[in-house]
């Protein structure tokens, strides 16, 4: 066998995956109403970060931790918001609770980022952030990973929306906005405000 | 049957994805002082190996315990087996116990796709005699990713890969070279035609028999064991001759390029295919293999095992990724 050149194989275009789930064909969430503007939510956050640093008398072993995927922008935000009140810098992390989830094996759970836990939690302030605050269970389920990574000596949950519908006695420290609505609605949070909706029409 | 690893043509590009973006996850669970989550907590893992290893079963069992499954362990040498039970009879045994998944290594190519269709479990395949080994090749590509830096959900287009030595009987090679074609690389065998396979027919790749031409052309350089137990009458002269040819030795390293990487699937015949110095440069990621390893049977158990019809249809898989945004909260 002589030398034969190499095949380029054609591989297909890959890195769009995030994409198709946010947006799956007919099945993308309208919005019906906007419920808090893009300044709203900026002065709501403002708020919960001098809430917080009014709890804990300042922000000495604090440590904020986003909830994947809709909590970590918001926990950027307000890490922010308490270094430019506070003057000090404090820890920033990310929790991804997929595989703490009580609901493993009865419907599909995919991990969607990378935990980032900065610090050992022991003896730490932990603030919880996510965007809503719905049935409580991941909320619960992040419960149960802070534990892994340290005692922590509090944790504390800031929201931006309570919709309501706990399963779980749960409840949050530090709340942007309660939300009434209805199970089948849909709340979204961005950075340009929080919008109630639903699902399209299944398009077929 | 519920769904299972048989071959990564089975998973198919997308498939390898997932799994590869899922071990990132699961890598961060290794390196914590805790590492394990209760995700598979009440599913049993039974690995049922009917030919030797280390590193797979104990990767398999280490990635199932940090998901908190159960396992059993089944060695071929110390069962009914040398009684004479059948294959189907042992399978249908262990699967009557209720375990969720079984990992089956077995010397015959095929066995785990026939017990796939006898068992109940989800039936993956940690190397079937000379025809797949798709764990071995997801951590290979994991790995690559990893050391080359690339980016979560990037493929490998233009990718140079060089695999060296005993094509013919390796299942290695034939998962790898279905991973890394599906992943865009450009694949290379080089190999005495002794050790090709008779046909290289359908196969997305080049072939060599000169090393030392394909060196300079390498971004990583994938070095296979010269498998002496499957070795079948005389297909290479002598060990002193295939080193001298096909091992990879300090001189030749210097014609890689500086950032190619060195893998090897293991166990290595240090001095044979590779020589002991070369083993140990930084640029030999051998050692990372096995650390992946985990990593990736870790993602490969929780999609099989987790997340209903992660591996089977895309219907069902961006359904369910629908839910899970709708359901957050």
């Amino acid at each position: 066998m002589g030398s034969v050149r190499p095949i380029r194989t054609e591989g297909p275009k890959l890195g769009e995956r995030d994409l198709e789930l946010a947006r799956p064909a007919g099945r993308a969430f309208v919005a019906k109403s906007t419920v808090m503007s893009a300044d709203d939510v900026r002065r709501a956050l403002r708020r919960i970060a001098h809430e917080i640093v009014e709890r804990n008398h300042g922000t000495d072993d604090l440590v904020v931790i986003g909830l994947a995927a809709g909590g970590t922008p918001l926990a950027a935000d307000i890490a922010k918001l308490l270094v430019e009140i506070d003057g000090r810098e404090v820890p920033l992390g990310s929790l991804d609770v997929s595989f703490y989830r009580d609901d493993i094996g009865t419907r599909s759970v995919l991990p969607n980022s990378v935990t980032k836990v900065p610090v050992d939690l022991t003896g730490k302030v932990v603030v919880l952030v996510d965007d809503v605050l719905f049935t409580g269970r991941t909320v619960r389920a992040a419960l149960d990973a802070l534990a892994d990574h340290g005692r922590a000596r509090a944790v504390q949950l800031a929201v931006m929306i309570d919709r309501g519908h706990r399963e779980l006695p749960i409840r949050p420290d530090f709340v942007g906005k309660n939300l009434p609505t209805r199970r089948d609605e849909l709340v979204m949070v961005t950075s340009d405000g929080v919008s109630l909706g639903g699902y399209a029409e299944e398009a077929s | 049957m519920t769904e299972g690893l048989l071959t990564i043509e089975d998973l198919g590009a997308q498939g390898i994805q997932r799994v590869l973006e899922l071990a990132e996850a699961c890598e961060e669970i290794s390196e914590r002082p805790i590492p394990k989550v209760p995700t598979l907590r009440g599913k049993t893992v039974a690995t049922l190996f009917f030919e030797n290893s280390t590193r797979t079963r104990l990767s398999f069992e280490t990635a199932a315990k940090r998901l908190s499954a159960d396992t059993m362990t089944f060695t071929a040498a110390t069962s009914s087996v040398t009684k004479g039970e059948s294959l189907r009879d042992t399978v249908e045994t262990i699967d009557a116990m209720g375990v969720d998944a079984m990992v089956i290594r077995h010397p015959s190519s095929g066995a785990p796709a026939l017990v796939a269709k006898w068992v109940d479990a989800a039936v993956i395949n940690a190397g079937d005699g000379q025809h797949e080994h798709p764990t071995q090749a997801l951590l290979d590509c994991y790995t690559i990713r990893r050391a080359l830096g690339l980016a979560t959900g990037s493929d490998f287009a233009g990718l140079r890969v060089t695999i060296v030595g005993d094509v013919r009987h390796s299942r290695v090679a034939r998962s790898n070279v279905a991973a890394l074609a599906a992943l865009g690389a450009i694949v290379t065998l080089v190999a005495p035609r002794t050790l090709l396979p008779p046909s290289l027919e359908g196969w997305p790749v080049g072939a060599t028999s000169d090393l030392d031409e394909v060196l300079p052309e390498t971004d990583v350089c994938y070095l296979l064991r010269l498998q002496a137990e499957r070795m079948v009458g005389p297909l290479i002269p002598d060990l002193d001759e295939y080193t001298r040819r096909f091992g990879l030795n300090r001189e030749r390293v210097r014609r890689l390029p500086k950032e190619a990487l060195i893998l090897h699937p293991g166990p290595m015949n240090r001095g044979v295919e590779i020589d002991d110095d070369v083993a140990d440069l930084d640029r030999s990621v051998i050692v990372d293999q096995v650390r992946n390893g985990v990593a990736v049977r870790m993602a490969v158990l929780y999609l099989l095992l987790g997340v209903p019809g992660a591996l089977g249809s895309e219907r069902a898989f961006d359904e369910a990724a629908v839910m899970m945004g709708a359901e957050r909260g």
